[in-house]
This record gives C-alpha cells, sequence and structure tokens, in this order.
C-alpha cells in the first residue's frame, strides 16, 4: 500500500511539474504583448512617455527579467498563493479572479459529474436486465454521448431557452439582482444554472448508461455468474455481484473523464455565457492576459490532477484484489 | 462576484435603491419597458438578464450608457489613463480646462482661465470654492502636485518634464509654469486631457502604486461620485456638494449613471430599442437603418449619421519595396474607391476623408490650396500612368506589376480579425489595387499578432486609426511622422516613415501657438509635405459611435443645435463632451 501511495505520489508530483510548465510557457507562445496594448491605450497623445510606460509596465509583472528568471520566479511565486496581476483587470489579482469565477464552475461540474455518474451507472444496470429499456436506452444514449458538449448546448439554449422561454440563456445570475444570500438570487441563480448543467450531465450520462449496461451483461454471463445461478443463487444476488465487479472499469472510466468533462464545462460556459473558468480563459486569451490565462488553467490542472489522485485512492479501497495484491505494479 | 460598495453610506444608499427598485418593479410590473414586437433583438442571448438590469434604478432619474467599458471595471485610479471605470476621467476627476471639438474652443472648467505670460511661462488662475468629494479643497497645491507626477517616468504625462522647467503655486489659486522649451500645442492637450488628482490621497503613494493602485475609493472633484460595482456594470451617484452648482450653476438632471458592460452588440441593439439604454457608444453596424425608421437616433438624421472621431489610414510598411517609393504609395492612393468602402463596409456610417488626414473638425484648418495640388482622388487610370512612368510595369503577363527590378510585387494588407468592417474595406482595397495591377492580398490575423507585427514593423500594409480627434492637428502629424524609429514602434509612424525635414516641420508646429500666421504657415507646410510624401493613406473618418434612445431622456446633440456636443463617454472623450451631453439632457415628460 505505501509503495502504491509513494509510486501515485512520485507520478502525480511530475505530472504537475510538467503541467505547470507547460502553463507558463504556452500564454508566452501566444502572439501579442499585453503589455504594448495596456500602454498604447493610454498614451497615444503622447508617444514620447510610452517607453517609460512599457518599462514600468514590463517591471510590475516580471517580464524585463531573462525568460528562466521568469520561470523560477513564477515557481517561487505559486509557492506562496501568488499567482500574478491580471492585465486585462488590471491591477485586480488573478487569485481574486479565478476565485470569484470557481464556484460557478464546481457549481455545474461537480453535480454533473456525480449525478451523471450515479444515474447513468443504474439506467444502464437496468437496461441490462430489461429488453425495453434497453431498446431505449442504447440508441439514446449513444445518441447523446456522441454530441459535442458546445452543439448540445446550443441545442438546449435553443430549445429550452429561446423557443420555450423556460430558461434564461446567458448569464450566471440576473444583472437585474444584486448578489445576496437571499431566497430571490439563490433561485435565480439555480435557474440560470439549469442548462449548463444539463449539457455536461446529459453528454455524460450517455456513457455511463452504455458502459454499464455492457459490462453488466458481460458480467452476468462470466463463469461465476453461471457457476452462482447452478448453485441456485439468488438472480438478486448474482446482479448485485455483477453490478460490483461491473462498477470497478467504471471508475477507471471516471478518473478519465474528468479532463473531457472539464474541457466540456469550459466549452458550455462559452455558449452560455456562464461566469466560470471556461469564460474567464476566454477573454484572457482575447485580452492577451497571459497571467489571467496561467492562475486559470493552473486550477484546472490541480483540479484534474487532485481528482484523478482521489480517484486512485478510492479505487484501492473498493476493489479488494489491488488491495491484496498490492506491489505497485497496478500503478 | 459580489458587489462591492465602498463607505457606509454607499451600502445604505444602495440599499434604499434596491427596495425602490423592487417597489417600482411591483408596481410597473417588471422594471423597464418591456421588448415590443417590434423589437428583433429582444430573444438576443443576454437579453432578458440585461432587461432586468434597467429595473433596479429608478428609471426615471437614471442614464443608461454602455459602449465603453469591455470587462468587469477594475480600476478607479485616473494616472495610468486607461483601464478605468467608465467616466473616471470627466464625471469624477476633472481637468483644468474642457475641450470642445465642435467649437475647437478650450473652455476653462477647474481653472477659472490661463494665460501665457512670456515666452514660457503659463500663469493659471483655479477657481474659489472648488471641493474634493470628501470636503477638502481642492487648490493650487493639488495642480502643482499633479503636475509633479510627471516626474516619476512610468506615469503617462512624464514627457512634460523635457520641456517643462517647473511648476510653483504662487498663492492658493496660481500656478505658475516655467517652460525650458514651450510647446504651445502639446500644453493645450495637457491642460484637458491630464486630470488633477488629490494630493491629500495620492502624495501617500509610492512611485510603483501610481499606475497600480486600483484605488477603490475614488475621492474626485467631478458631478459624480462611485456608488457601485458589479462584474457588469458601473454606478455612479450625483455628487450634490459638486462645485459647478454653485459656482457655474450647472444641475446634473439624472442622479444615477449606470454604465453597462459590453457584452455583444446584439444585445446593446436589444436595449437600445427597447427602452433599457439612453446612450450606446458601440459601433452598430446597420444602425443606419434604424435611424431611418426613427427607432434611435443619431447625431446627423442623415448620413454620415455620426461625428467624425479619428482617421482610418492605410499605413505602408516603408522599410520594405516597394512601399518605400514615393511614386507607388501615390499610385496606391488613387488605386483605392473609398466611397465604395464608406457604402458596402459601413452603409454609410463613414464619410471619405481629406487628403490631409484631419478630421473634419479640423475643417478650418485644411489647406485647400495644398489639397486642390497635392491631393487625391480614386482615379485607376492615373494610378496605372503614375506605376508606369515609376517603371513598375507587367513584364510577366500575370496582370499585377513588377517592381522596376523586375520584382514581383505581392502585397498583405492585414486588418484584426472580427473586425468586420475593417475586414470589409480591406477586401475593397485589395480588390481595387489588385484591379490597377497592385497585388494586394486581405489578410485577417488574430488582433494580438496584428499588434505585434504593427508593432515591429513586420507587416506590408495595415489600416490603423490611432489618432483620434483633440484640440490641436499637431497629434494627428506627430502620430503619422513620429520620429524617432525604435525597434518597437508603439505610438505612431507605424510604417517607419524616416524623414528628418518632416519631424522638424511637426516639431515647428507644436512649437507654435494656435491662431498666429506661423501656425497657419507650419501647419500648411505640414500638410504639402504629407500629401506628397504620403508616410500613410488616410482612407475614411471612424465615427464618435453614439445612438440615442430618446424615450427616457431628450435633448441629445444633434446637428445645428446650439449646444450639441461630442455625445461620447469613451476615455478621454468625456472632457469633450461627454460631460455637458449629460447636462443638456432633459427627462422626457
Amino acid at each position: 500500500m505505501r509503495g502504491y501511495l509513494a509510486r501515485k505520489t512520485l507520478v502525480y508530483g511530475l505530472t504537475f511539474v510538467a503541467a505547470v510548465t507547460l502553463n507558463w510557457l504556452i500564454p508566452r507562445l501566444m502572439p501579442g504583448d499585453p503589455v504594448q496594448r495596456m500602454v498604447a491605450r493610454a498614451a497615444v497623445q503622447h508617444p514620447e512617455t510610452i517607453a517609460s510606460m512599457a518599462a514600468y509596465y514590463e517591471r510590475t509583472f516580471g517580464l524585463d527579467l531573462p525568460v528562466w528568471q521568469q520561470y523560477l520566479n513564477y515557481w517561487a511565486a505559486l509557492f506562496r498563493g501568488d499567482l500574478g496581476t491580471s492585465v486585462w483587470l488590471f491591477p485586480t489579482p488573478v487569485s481574486q479572479v479565478v476565485l470569484e469565477a470557481v464556484p460557478y464552475t464546481l457549481g455545474i461540474m461537480i453535480p454533473a459529474i456525480v449525478l451523471s455518474f450515479v444515474v447513468g451507472n443504474t439506467v444502464g444496470a437496468m437496461a441490462a436486465r430489461s429488453r425495453w429499456l434497453d431498446n431505449v436506452a442504447l440508441p439514446v444514449g449513444y445518441l447523446i454521448t456522441a454530441m459535442p458538449y458546445m452543439w448540445l448546448a446550443i441545442l438546449l439554449a435553443w430549445g429550452l431557452g429561446v423557443a420555450l422561454g423556460w430558461f434564461p440563456v446567458a448569464g450566471g445570475y440576473d444583472f437585474g439582482l444584486v448578489p445576496q444570500w437571499s431566497w430571490t438570487f439563490v433561485a435565480d441563480l439555480l435557474h440560470h444554472w439549469v442548462l449548463p448543467f444539463l449539457s455536461l450531465f446529459l453528454v455524460a450520462l450517455g456513457g455511463w448508461a452504455i458502459g454499464m449496461r455492457n459490462l453488466i451483461i458481460y458480467e452476468l454471463e462470466s463463469d461465476y455468474a453461471n457457476y452462482l445461478s447452478a448453485l441456485g443463487a439468488p438472480r438478486r444476488l448474482v446482479r448485485r455481484y455483477a453490478f460490483r465487479n461491473a462498477m470497478l472499469p467504471q471508475i477507471t472510466g471516471l478518473a478519465l473523464q474528468l479532463g473531457t468533462v472539464l474541457g466540456g464545462a469550459l466549452v458550455t460556459e462559452i455558449v452560455f455565457g456562464y461566469p466560470g473558468l471556461g469564460k474567464l480563459v476566454l477573454s484572457a486569451i482575447q485580452n492577451q492576459d497571459f497571467f489571467l490565462l496561467q492562475g486559470t488553467l493552473l486550477f484546472v490542472v490541480i483540479g484534474v490532477l487532485v481528482a484523478n489522485f482521489v480517484i486512485d485512492i478510492v479505487y484501492v479501497l473498493v476493489d479488494p484484489r489491488t488491495r491484496t495484491g498490492l506491489t505497485g505494479a497496478t500503478a | 462576484m459580489f458587489l462591492r460598495q465602498t463607505r457606509s453610506r454607499g451600502v445604505v444608499a444602495l440599499a434604499a435603491v434596491s427596495v425602490a427598485g423592487v417597489l417600482l418593479a411591483g408596481c410597473s410590473g417588471g422594471g423597464g419597458s418591456a421588448p415590443t414586437t417590434s423589437n428583433p433583438y429582444a430573444s438576443a442571448e443576454g437579453m432578458d438578464a440585461a432587461q432586468e438590469l434597467v429595473g433596479e434604478y429608478p428609471r426615471e432619474e437614471t442614464v443608461f450608457t454602455s459602449g465603453t467599458q469591455w470587462g468587469p471595471p477594475s480600476s478607479w485610479n485616473p494616472i495610468p489613463g486607461a483601464g478605468g471605470a467608465t467616466g473616471l476621467g470627466g464625471l469624477v476627476y476633472e481637468p483644468l480646462f474642457q475641450f470642445d471639438p465642435i467649437s475647437l474652443e478650450l473652455t476653462p472648467w477647474l481653472a477659472e482661465g490661463g494665460e501665457w505670460t512670456g515666452d514660457d511661462t503659463y500663469e493659471l488662475t483655479l477657481r474659489e470654492g472648488l471641493t474634493w468629494q470628501d470636503g477638502e479643497t481642492l487648490d493650487a497645491d493639488d495642480v502643482v502636485f499633479t503636475a509633479e507626477l510627471g516626474q516619476v517616468d512610468a506615469v503617462p504625462w512624464s514627457n512634460l518634464w523635457t520641456w517643462l522647467d517647473s511648476v510653483e503655486a504662487t498663492d492658493d489659486t496660481t500656478v505658475t509654469f516655467t517652460f525650458s522649451d514651450p510647446r504651445y500645442q502639446e500644453w493645450d492637450n495637457w491642460l484637458y486631457t491630464t486630470m488633477i488628482v488629490p494630493e491629500h490621497v495620492m502624495g501617500d503613494w509610492s512611485d510603483d502604486e501610481l499606475l497600480s493602485n486600483p484605488n477603490e475609493d475614488p475621492v474626485g472633484s467631478g458631478a459624480f461620485k462611485f456608488s457601485a460595482v458589479g462584474q457588469d456594470r458601473m454606478v455612479w451617484e450625483r455628487n450634490d456638494d459638486w462645485w459647478a452648482r454653485s459656482e457655474l450653476g450647472l444641475e446634473m438632471p439624472m442622479k444615477y449613471i449606470v454604465d453597462v458592460v459590453n457584452t455583444s452588440n446584439e444585445v446593446a441593439l436589444g436595449l437600445m430599442l427597447s427602452g433599457g439604454l439612453d446612450l450606446s457608444n458601440n459601433f452598430l453596424p446597420g444602425v443606419n437603418q434604424l435611424v431611418d425608421t426613427g427607432q434611435v437616433t443619431t447625431y446627423y438624421d442623415g448620413e454620415p449619421y455620426m461625428l467624425a472621431a479619428a482617421s482610418a489610414n492605410l499605413i505602408p510598411n516603408h522599410t520594405r519595396a516597394p512601399m518605400d517609393d514615393v511614386a507607388f504609395r501615390q499610385a496606391l492612393a488613387r488605386s483605392v474607391d473609398v466611397e465604395k468602402i464608406v457604402t458596402n463596409a459601413y452603409g454609410g456610417l463613414v464619410q471619405k476623408a481629406h487628403p490631409s488626414g484631419l478630421v473634419p473638425a479640423f475643417e478650418e484648418y485644411y489647406d485647400e490650396g495644398v489639397a486642390a495640388e497635392h491631393g487625391w482622388t480614386f482615379d485607376a487610370d492615373e494610378a496605372a500612368s503614375i506605376l508606369a512612368d515609376a517603371g513598375y510595369e507587367d513584364t510577366d503577363g500575370d496582370g499585377f506589376v513588377e517592381t522596376p527590378d523586375g520584382e514581383a510585387i505581392d502585397l498583405k494588407l492585414i486588418v484584426p480579425a472580427g473586425w468586420t468592417d475593417w475586414m470589409e474595406a480591406a477586401r475593397v482595397i485589395a480588390e481595387d489595387a489588385s484591379a490597377a495591377g497592385i497585388k494586394v492580398t486581405a489578410d485577417f490575423p488574430d488582433a494580438g499578432a496584428l499588434d505585434d507585427a504593427r508593432a515591429t514593423g513586420d507587416f506590408d500594409l495595415l489600416i490603423n486609426g490611432n489618432a483620434g480627434v483633440s484640440n490641436t492637428p499637431w497629434t494627428y502629424y506627430n502620430y503619422a511622422f513620429y520620429q524617432p524609429i525604435q525597434e518597437q514602434m508603439l505610438a505612431g509612424n507605424f510604417g517607419r516613415y524616416e524623414d528628418k525635414e518632416a519631424w522638424e516641420l511637426v516639431q515647428t508646429l507644436s512649437r507654435t501657438e494656435n491662431g498666429t500666421p506661423e501656425f497657419t504657415e507650419a501647419l500648411s507646410a505640414v500638410q504639402e509635405k504629407f500629401m506628397t510624401d504620403l508616410p500613410m493613406i488616410p482612407l475614411w473618418y471612424n465615427g464618435a459611435w453614439a445612438q440615442y434612445n430618446e424615450s427616457q431622456w431628450t435633448n441629445w446633440p444633434k446637428e445645428g443645435r446650439q449646444d450639441a456636443y461630442f455625445p461620447v463617454l469613451w476615455n478621454g472623450y468625456v472632457q469633450m463632451g461627454g460631460l455637458n451631453t449629460l447636462l443638456a439632457l432633459e427627462p422626457a415628460s
């Protein structure tokens, strides 16, 4: 167990370093210069002052240093929890901008992941033993899981938002409300939450249902299930064993899915103008805000890594075989 | 995420407003006017949400504006000169003078007046009774403090100190400026573009803080003060202790100004048509049709609808052949049919530029004699003959000319992707130039990549309109001819045109006083140089985009009216007419 954990931690540590490095590198490879943009806005009337203003901002953002030093400073600042200053929303700290957006992204992602996992697996398991449900669930599942997030989001916005008018199609809450913990505001928040949530939930749901259905059918036909049946075990018991075995690959799938769902969440947010991390990424790119882009992606990276790590641990707990046979080989 | 309020009274006021808003919404069943069936944008994405914004403040006491802010308001510091919330400069902080680009007059504002008492001394008199919003007196020391901030390198007016010697407060209301090299034109510009800031607040700031302090509790001297801010809006509340009420008898007719952060043109149009927005300073393609059907109004009833704010110029890269050849540039200028751009890309919302490149506000400065002799109009035949005379011939028979050395010409004209009007214009230019035998293709890189290319000189042709209307034609020619050429050109002369003589003419212009015969002479010389050498080719005028909905507020600026001002709240335009526009408004009965 200890060996397994140590190995996992090492792998995650290395992944983290690589991800953070890429995260620092990629905005710097983008065309454009954030400082130049800031300065050009301010000093058109006085071309003579441009150089000194640019120098000031470059110093403020630490862009005047050699590249390797910028990189080291980036790591140092990271450990202090300092993500830098936003260019687009100068002089707001990036961490503040990101923290304001994180609740929105988590708010649609976590319920979408958890609910789609639970509901999808349940529906899949039921479909495996009901011909009628199977005939419905399978094609529908294939259809929605094959849809790109963006496209489903647009369909939902058009259908339930514009055509039926049940839900608002953009924003995190109504512009007319002052954000506060009142019933009206929370109700409005939920009202705006439904469509982005639904588009993430539906796409993930189909995949889980199909996977679970196939796994259950496979497990029910396996030797141990046949043997149990032959011994005269009740069907409920056999199915319970099948379900537990079928869950394991699904949990692995969950870990793999996280990144996709997150990518989906970013796109979905842009479609619905939902004020989460996805919309920040877009604004940061449009405004050449290196630091905001870096900070936002860092949150995404950390989120995915932490979630995967947790799932790896959970896997050990739910699968007795990993626990007993742990030599690290499964890592 | 949460609305931030500074100061406790702000909280109380806001709470009161929210209650009032709720009551109002209760009475009128929704607050704000409901979208009418004739509003094709009522279903635009975000429209419902944007609609509701209108319900929160008492509608008859609030002016809703949009078109300036492109992200959540994040700074209330007037020193960096950009990035502040809409109206910060002009409504909250005020300059010494205002400038009216319609009458071309500099009007004393915080200053009572000012004059050159010698060749290099300027004496400024402040008004009596000026106060900051926290009750402190605004006096000569604040003006000296503001000017001396320029001694810090990063402050946008730091170049003032290359030609200013000293600033001294002679008494509470008098400030004497002594210059080492009086640049009259630039000085007038400084007088109305620089916001006077309170020494008792900013005097404690470190040099680094001057640009990076968000100044979340702004203490200005102006007509409005901070009320509330959200991700999607900036709310200003009238300052009832404004000095100009007693000193000048001015009353702001509205209690609140709510500036809505831009989301999309559709939302802006939708809000506009439903009466949710009183003033939109966005460029809204096709708005001419809405003006013609009477749904919104603009400065002019017909073409060009908008006042001109800046000229859009075709900028050739002078470091590359054949753009370094004046004959080639002359031919290029004649090959483009700007009228086609005006009609096709803008639907008549803009007008063709004068060959001097100066905006129509400067009409009185146009030297028509020079323009008649050296100006140009669209004439493909003339373009062809200029090319032929200069040795540009189509030697390989592909329909496009080669350079006199026989090199193929294949130029790229770049404009930012997504700027649909400019993209359309670039297509027209490419088409026209190609028809005249100059191979030009339009290309649309990302805006950031274009910034890079422009600054480093890595382009053939581009369009730029950075020099806007100002107090003096000098700004435009400074932008056109600016020297020296540096590794990065960030504010002017993007084409890297190098000519000592031209730059001397521009500097002479800067050192000449307005209205003198020397000024007219210097200006004519610069215009002649500009038209004969064509460092860049002025095409059309970008408008001071402004459309009004008159259902709540009337008396918006219109052509021919006595009190017609530039109806724009963009950064730097508030003191050029935006403030006066607001002052002149009247509630619709």
